[in-house]
């Protein structure tokens, strides 16, 4: 059974149906966190996000505070917000800009404050059209409230939040192409170094990135203290994380839960989660977090989730995405259509992610649709190899980006663990399922 | 002459000017672009690059990267339907081919009435409600082949104009309120106050 006595940090007011109103926000405690922070000062505020210990939740998993230490010497410039979400099976942030806008808000002119920036920018999914509207509704009523404008709540501290649209692509989620796209370009990830927006972001200014459930933890991080929130999980993997749960289970969906507490299995089989398998199958294979990460076996059920945990096996919980295969499911399919995704996406910028994962594409949609060959498989490793060299974790990079060295996780982990599955598909002359 | 309505020109000065350089307007812009006339226009693409500061070439060049804008004239209903990992586990591809039959028209394709875009579409971050169909990037929530094709008769008759409206992700969007200051003024305050934080820190230091 799943541990769940963790307090609901991001998810409190989520299953109240105006749970996006300001009327709703307010007699639920909502920006009573900004009213403390405005009372500390802004390096006390950093510092309580520095003590929670708080990784960011968009996948990479720096922590918070440490992004925002690096700005300490010199000014920032401007505070970015990504809610670009596309990693396929991610849907957190979906849930929180359209279920809690004013959450995200709140944590936004917190981090602002404690920045000290007063320009900031809510970057969103252009497929997010409620949440748009909500966000900016949010934004309006927080205007209207006084919590944001000139002069907030009454303090020296003025910020403005600017709502913008994306358009609609995977790669704009890297944080460098994000800022290229809120310039007004192609999403083309910038070249490293400099490896962080902090020394050079949007107009080539100091700019932090911060994902949006990274922001909307900071309400309650202020009100309860870091060390509050530090005491939950254990390790490195501090408070609770909302895990996206799809694929083949009885009931997907956003679960927020402590972080180290549970497993795999406990996420996957509770009644109160994920509630099992769809009739009763096994698990055939679980991809951890999000399609740019190797999978796993069942027999890795039993781990906990947790960011060390996850890495130490050979994989990451990236964005907080788990995707449940079973034993009806078609893993050469599931590579290909991953692959296909990647190919889509690529910017085209670097070679061998723009080539490499048309190829691979093409050599998996032969062995999925007939026309397969026995070699194809040790073709498919042997190109892999060639976008990040050794199939190393983390992987070896040969591109501007980490969408070029994401390509392989999943073929060469379907191909690692159901090598016969593949062959079965060159001799059946294509998917066995169909 | 603007090409852009006046009131949505009025909306495109606004977005231009909540930005510290013009151009980072560019996307928002061709949103509206699409809401008035459904795609992308040349005549858009002219008027976008007055407003941003940038050519035609570079508006489209910048356009052409994104999948949500247009540069073709579309149905008035353009249907995604999600086929990536989540949705191609609960029958993405299979929802897809139905549909294709349902609307007459390939995938990519537009229906010969004009009235329907089919699109094959990428995560659409609602996994837990597969698979996805979005229409003008709302999400429809119709998983079945029955649900899709009362949506299909649902949008035919008129009758989810409220829930789906014409194309524009901000169509619906509209911002009230503002920080009217000098960014000179805030700068300073800003400077002001980081160098009370810095007196505290050699304070402590001591």
């Amino acid at each position: 059974m799943a541990t769940l006595d963790a307090p609901r940090i991001v998810t409190s007011r989520a299953a109240y149906a105006d749970s996006h109103t300001l009327a709703r926000y307010l007699d639920t405690g909502g920006y009573q966190g900004l009213r403390q922070a405005l009372t500390m000062f802004p390096e006390q505020v950093a510092a309580e996000v520095d003590a929670a210990s708080l990784l960011g939740r968009g996948g990479a998993g720096f922590p918070a505070g440490r992004k925002w230490s690096m700005l300490r010497k010199s000014p920032v410039s401007y505070l970015v917000v990504n809610g670009d979400e596309s990693e396929p099976a991610t849907f957190k942030d979906h849930f929180l800009v359209e279920r809690d806008p004013h959450q995200l808000v709140e944590g936004v002119i917190i981090a602002a404050y404690a920045l000290q920036v007063t320009q900031a920018f809510i970057f969103l999914r252009g497929e997010f059209a409620l949440g748009l509207e909500r966000v900016q509704q949010a934004v309006n009523e927080a205007y209207e409230h006084g919590a944001l404008g000139r002069g907030i709540f009454g303090s020296s501290f003025s910020l403005d939040i600017v709502v913008h649209p994306g358009a609609g692509a995977y790669i704009c989620g890297e944080e460098t192409a994000l800022i290229e796209a809120l310039e007004g370009k192609r999403g083309f990830p910038r070249i490293k170094p400099p490896y962080f927006p902090a020394v050079t972001g949007l107009y080539g200014e100091p700019t932090v990135v911060n994902n949006v459930e990274t922001m909307s933890n900071l309400p309650w991080i202020v009100q309860h203290g870091g060390a509050a929130f530090a005491a939950l999980g254990a390790g490195r993997s501090t408070g609770t994380r909302l895990f996206a749960l799809a694929g083949r289970v009885r009931n997907p969906g956003v679960f927020e839960i402590e972080m180290v507490k549970n497993t795999f299995r406990d996420l996957i089989f509770d009644p109160r989660l994920g509630g099992g398998i769809i009739d009763d199958r096994r698990v055939k294979a679980i991809i951890p977090g999000g399609v740019s990460a190797p999978w796993f076996g069942p027999e890795l059920l039993d781990l906990p989730l947790g960011q060390d945990e996850v890495a130490e096996r050979g994989s990451m919980l990236g964005s907080g995405s788990i995707v449940v295969m079973d034993e009806t499911s078609c893993v050469v399919r599931a590579a290909w259509r991953i692959t296909k995704f990647f190919s889509r996406e690529s910017c085209g910028q670097c070679t061998p992610c723009r080539e490499g994962s048309g190829w691979l594409e093409r050599i998996l949609y032969r062995l999925e649709h007939g026309g397969g060959r026995l070699e194809d498989v040790d073709l498919l490793l042997d190109l892999s190899d060639n976008i990040a060299p050794g199939l190393t974790w983390p992987p070896q990079q040969t591109t501007i980006c980490v969408l070029g060295p994401s390509i392989p996780s999943s073929i060469h982990a379907a191909i690692s663990m159901f090598r016969d599955d593949f062959y079965e598909h060159v001799e059946h002359g294509g998917c066995p399922h169909d | 002459m603007s090409h852009f309505r006046s009131e949505l020109r009025q909306r495109a000065d606004e977005l231009v000017s909540l930005y510290p350089r013009r151009r980072s307007a560019m996307l928002p812009l061709l949103h509206l672009a699409q809401e008035q006339d459904g795609y992308v226009t040349d005549e858009a693409m002219v008027e976008v690059a007055e407003l941003t500061g940038t050519t035609p070439a570079e508006v489209r060049g910048t356009a052409a990267f994104y999948d949500m804008f247009h540069l073709e004239p579309v149905g008035r209903y353009v249907v995604g339907v999600c086929t990536n990992i989540a949705c191609l586990l609960a029958g993405g591809e299979e929802l897809l081919a139905h549909a294709s039959r349902t609307l007459g028209c390939a995938v990519g394709g537009t229906s010969t009435d004009g009235l329907f875009t089919l699109e094959e579409t990428e995560c659409l971050a609602d996994c837990n409600i597969a698979p996805v169909v979005q229409v003008n990037h709302r999400y429809v929530r119709t998983t079945t082949p029955e649900l899709f094709d009362a949506l299909v008769d649902d949008l035919r008759q008129g009758r989810l104009d409220h829930d789906v409206p014409p194309h524009g992700t901000l169509i619906r969007v509209r911002r009230s309120g503002g920080l009217r200051v000098a960014r000179e003024e805030l700068a300073a305050e800003r400077a002001e106050s980081r160098a009370a934080r810095d007196a505290r820190a050699a304070t402590e230091a001591k």
